[in-house]
């Protein structure tokens, strides 16, 4: 049982695509916290989806400020917080605030990287949330620098040629308390991982896997099928990094090969014809997972 | 009963830099989120050493572009704290898709602006390309002659912009170099005073309440954005009355009037030159040295440039035979930002005014010059054609 | 001078005004539930993206809000039980 949800975080009548695991990693990590909590989000399916003018999804104070600045946003609000407290005007209840930023893969590994780094080096206190569905989705799924190598997207119709950048290596870069990589399907492993997270002085990084319906080509039902793959095939494995020091929190019982994953999705329809791009694949996984499992310290 | 008069200001050399930086301290901003830009760099770290003595009660936050410190500063804004930011020239340009939003968001953020050229090529010396390229964004728009004027004007701006019925960010210009280096006696007024006037901030939103949450900075289709861009353009047009009030209110402290612009000798002038920032200061010696010469020339300096006071200009300028528009900035392919509010204020009257452009990338502008502008308009030379002070 | 029928307008809004999006008029097929089945795991409730499922105490059963369920079947697809079936309706 992944904790206690509660629902008036982000309300009913959201305009996620039928199938979208967004609301649920938002509601399932907003509710590890009694706090009160207020967030940013960048413009993307999160923003786009919960807030057209008069519908608000959101049940926390929150801002969309642009693209590429949920870091920056929040660094402000959590300052404003701070000297608030400090001069005490903030209002009863208010100095128990808890901040959020919430990006997609674009507004974290692109566009918004500058702002999260900052933010990060800076230690404010937040929680940094990327969910991460592998482009830009929300304008018709443009690649991004998340987008795994091979992948067709709509401005690499041949597939992408370079891999994908490693954003845990780089967040871990930055000497951070704590960052996990997450994915949906598993949410007892999620919410554990919120929970430190909410509990961390100063930032924390979580990277969550987001499948997505209509840009990885799947039928709705299965997003959850699809995130546990990924997770068996060590395709996105389940980690986290605690005062540098690299854990797995979950491994498959039985590791699947990665085609097992890759056949799910029309974004990889046309590498499985080429057997040596599955082979370049596998081998990519295999030697992700096993450095991984040096650097861990379970 | 003897009425004794007592100071209440001490005189201090000062650049106009450590002025801004004095009037931040004074308004009581609580946050300031900012990046280093040449010549703004003495406003914030004027105002960090300020905090770090603990002269003021507030946070800075040393972020990694112009870009973060104005978003930033939104960010700040929304969550109720006191707000301010200084930059210019790339620093405006990188920051200005976030200016836009600031207004947007309706936040009463006060920026210091030390005008400063856009690149390219880079300049780092004065001309008012930065603060032209944002008159569109709905920020309120000042500009000052000197540092006396930038202090005094920031304190007013956070007052009239932080109104409820206006609830706009604003920026105050005065002149990179020019006026924010050179030192000059600038006469600092009581802490006191000063927070009495700006009094009890309203914050814009009740953003971190537990209980009440709220969502700022929705997204809006076609059935709602004209009517939040119209409601933006009624809080600026109440800007000018506002003005007024809260200008009667800083006058019981400075003795000073605060006015739309400052008209020089302009009573009974028959030509008169309109010009913005210290260059003002410049014509006014040039004005006097004709005056004393029996010529019936005047100066009209403009310090609201947005909103624009068309009517007021006009009525100011009404009976002026001959006028020169002196714009440090060009529009390039159009008339000059200024001349074009100008020429705007005076349309349906036939007073010839002459476009110049002068000051590009700091090129100083001497007394000859604005002395040969003077004689140009006695003689008649005006033509539709922009002409330049090189 | 006529007075203007203009409200201004404020970029804010209160908690919660989605609600009125009732995004299950989006639906093509609809889950149903057997409670015989049902072992109360609360996948389906967990999973749920539009959090249309609910368990009623009182009846003893899990509950669809049909207003807002989009007919996604990820819930039919993780129950491990089996319980619950998507139908067109």
């Amino acid at each position: 049982m992944a904790g206690k949800l509660n629902k008036q975080k982000l309300a009913k009548g959201t305009r996620t695509c039928a199938g979208c695991p967004i609301p649920v990693i938002v509601r399932q990590i907003l509710a590890q916290t009694d706090a009160p909590i207020a967030a940013s989000m960048a413009t993307g399916c999160l923003e786009v989806t919960t807030t057209i003018y008069p519908d608000n999804a959101w049940g926390i104070s929150s801002v969309h400020n642009a693209f590429e600045n949920a870091a920056a946003t929040i660094s402000g609000v959590e300052t404003a917080h701070k000297i608030l407290a400090k001069k005490g005007k903030l209002q009863s209840g208010a100095e128990k605030f808890k901040f959020v930023a919430f990006g997609g893969d674009g507004g974290t590994y692109d566009i918004g990287f500058q702002s999260l780094s900052g933010a990060v080096e800076r230690r404010h206190n937040f929680l940094y949330v990327c969910y991460d569905n592998g482009a830009y989705q929300n304008t018709g799924n443009q690649r991004s620098s998340a987008t795994p190598e091979g992948v067709k997207t709509e401005t690499t119709p041949l597939g992408k040629e370079t891999p994908r950048k490693d954003m845990m290596k780089i967040m871990a870069g930055h000497n951070m308390p704590y960052l996990a990589q997450a994915a949906v399907h598993n949410l007892s492993d999620l919410v554990a991982k919120a929970k430190k997270a909410f509990e961390t002085k100063g930032p924390s990084f979580l990277l969550v896997f987001s499948p997505c319906v209509p840009g990885w080509g799947y039928s709705p039902k299965d997003t959850i099928r699809i995130s546990e793959l990924a997770f068996e095939t060590n395709f996105w494995p389940l980690y986290e990094i605690e005062n540098g020091k690299y854990k797995i929190t979950a491994k498959p019982t039985v590791i699947k090969p990665v085609q097992e994953f890759l056949k799910t999705q029309k974004r990889f329809d046309h590498l499985l014809k080429d057997e040596q791009a599955v082979k370049e694949i596998q081998d990519n996984v295999d030697n992700g997972w096993r450095e991984l499992n040096e650097m861990s310290i379970e | 009963m003897k009425k004794e008069k007592t100071k209440n200001y001490i005189i201090k050399p000062m650049s106009g830099g450590e002025a801004a930086a004095e009037a931040l301290r004074q308004i009581g901003i609580e946050v300031m989120a900012s990046y280093p830009i040449t010549p703004q760099s003495p406003i914030i770290e004027t105002f960090s050493k300020m905090v770090a003595d603990g002269r003021v009660n507030a946070e800075t936050i040393n972020v990694e572009s112009e870009h973060s410190a104005m978003s930033a500063c939104v960010g700040s804004a929304v969550a109720g704290a006191k707000t301010a930011t200084a930059s210019n020239s790339q620093g405006l340009a990188l920051m200005s898709e976030i200016v836009y939003v600031a207004s947007g968001l309706r936040l009463p953020i006060l920026m210091a602006i030390t005008n400063r050229a856009l690149s390219a090529p880079i300049s780092i010396h004065c001309d008012h390309s930065d603060s032209m390229m944002v008159r569109d964004s709905g920020w309120i728009q000042i500009y000052t002659e000197n540092a006396q004027e930038f202090y005094e004007f920031l304190i007013l701006a956070f007052k009239i912009a932080s109104r409820k019925e206006i609830s706009l960010p604003i920026m105050v210009m005065a002149d990179g170099f020019i006026s924010t280096h050179q030192l000059e006696k600038v006469a600092i007024f009581d802490d006191k005073a000063i927070a009495d006037f700006i009094g009890e901030y309203n914050a814009p939103y009740d953003f971190l309440n537990p209980q009440k949450p709220i969502l700022v900075g929705p997204f809006s289709v076609q059935d709602s954005h004209f009517e939040f861009k119209l409601s933006q353009q009624k809080a600026i047009e109440r800007v000018p009355a506002i003005f007024k009030e809260e200008a009667k209110n800083f006058k019981k402290i400075t003795g000073k009037d605060y006015k739309f612009f400052e008209e020089y000798r302009l009573k009974d002038a028959n030509t008169a030159i309109v010009v913005m920032n210290s260059t003002a200061g410049t014509a006014k010696e040039v004005v006097d040295k004709l005056r004393d010469k029996g010529e019936k020339v005047g100066l009209l300096k403009p310090h609201l440039f947005r909103p624009f006071p068309y009517k007021e200009i006009a009525e100011a300028l009404k009976k002026v035979k001959k006028i020169a528009v002196l714009d440090r900035s060009m529009s390039f392919g159009a008339n000059p930002p200024l001349f074009a509010e100008i020429n705007q204020s005076l349309a349906g009257t036939r007073i010839p005014i002459q476009k110049y452009v002068f000051g590009l990338g700091g090129r100083a502008i001497f007394e000859r010059q604005i002395e040969q502008v003077f004689a140009d308009l006695k003689k008649g030379k005006i033509d539709d054609k922009i002409k330049y002070i090189q | 001078m006529k007075k203007s029928k203009f409200k201004e307008l404020k970029p804010v809004l209160p908690a919660g005004t989605s609600e009125r999006l009732k995004t299950g008029s989006w639906r093509v097929l609809t889950p149903s539930i057997d409670n015989n089945k049902c072992a109360k795991c609360f996948k389906c409730v967990n999973f749920c993206p539009e959090n249309s499922i609910k368990y009623n105490e009182n009846k003893g059963q899990m509950e669809i809000d049909f207003e807002y369920c989009k007919g996604c079947g990820i819930c039919a697809q993780e129950c491990p039980a089996k319980a619950i079936t998507m139908n067109k309706k």
